[in-house]
């Protein structure tokens, strides 16, 4: 059973989704960084 | 607090890159899977970190209906979303594991199933925080999690008491595991929860950052209405909140 290339997939695809997290969360913010600079004006 | 956080990621990645290691290198392999057994590390401490967090979400809300306590509110919202991410782990990782070793990706069997509706149940609650601009939004979506967190158990017991395809527990019910593979399995439930908990100390922290804009901008807004906007007066955040970074002060 050639098994090492899905534990390979299952490793690699739990890190993407914490990563695609982290930077939704760094996306987020930034738009309130830019939101509170914009009330600051 | 400042200080806090850094060390405290740095701790964790440490421990995560020390629980990967122990996953792929010190962990003995199992006779009959082979090396595809080592999602197990990873998909078993998601979804124990994913319960935890689900429950986490439950005494907040709890919390939140008998108190309406904004900040109980706030941490049902971040325990949610991190809840979810994991849960997406164990969704995505389960799925993996299945494929060479049941020979199929899927089978609609009454863990996965109660798993994915799970999923679906808090996906959910994301969904009415974000788009819903009621005021009774946090009382309903309270109303939703406290009924949601009924599958937690149903998910987790379901391989004790219904026939199912999905392996027994490790610890407790009928299944048993090499002592060896308990300890890593532990090491990386450890560091995949402190993982969880710098992600809800990150979001919690943008959670409040994001009330606080909102209160800021509807103000604005209201002061925009009532004085021409040459006399009106600027809103300001306090300092420390324009000039916060993106980790906890």
């Amino acid at each position: 059973m050639n098994s090492i290339k899905f534990l390979y997939a299952a490793y690699i695809a739990t890190w993407l989704i914490h990563g695609l997290y982290v930077g939704s969360l760094v996306r987020r913010y930034r738009r309130l960084k830019r939101q509170m600079n914009d009330l600051g004006k | 607090m400042k200080r806090a956080f850094p060390i405290f990621a740095a701790l964790t990645a440490l421990l995560l890159a020390y629980a990967f290691y122990e996953a792929i290198w010190v962990a003995p392999m199992e006779r009959t899977m082979g090396d595809v057994q080592r999602i197990f590390y990873y998909h078993v401490p998601s979804a124990w970190t994913a319960f935890l967090l689900f429950f986490v979400n439950l005494v907040a809300s709890i919390i939140y209906l008998v108190r309406r306590n904004a900040k109980a509110d706030a941490v049902a919202v971040v325990a949610a979303e991190v809840g979810v991410l994991f849960c997406t782990v164990v969704l995505v990782t389960g799925p993996i594991w299945a494929r060479p070793v049941w020979g199929i990706w899927w089978t609609w069997d009454i863990r996965l199933t109660t798993t994915l509706v799970l999923w679906l149940i808090y996906v959910s609650y994301l969904v009415l925080r974000r788009f819903s601009e009621s005021s009774q939004t946090p009382k309903l979506a309270a109303v939703l999690a406290v009924l949601g967190a009924l599958d937690v158990p149903l998910v987790y017991f379901s391989i004790w008491f219904f026939r199912t395809q999905h392996p027994q527990p490790v610890i407790g019910g009928g299944g048993s595991i090499d002592p060896r593979m308990l300890h890593v399995l532990l090491i990386n439930w450890l560091a995949f929860s402190c993982l969880a908990f710098l992600l809800c100390w990150v979001r919690y922290r943008l959670e409040w950052l994001e009330r606080k804009v909102e209160e800021a901008q509807a103000l604005e807004s209201l002061l925009g209405d009532t004085v021409p906007s040459s006399q009106s007066a600027p809103v300001k955040l306090p300092p420390e909140k324009t000039q916060s970074s993106m980790g906890p002060q």
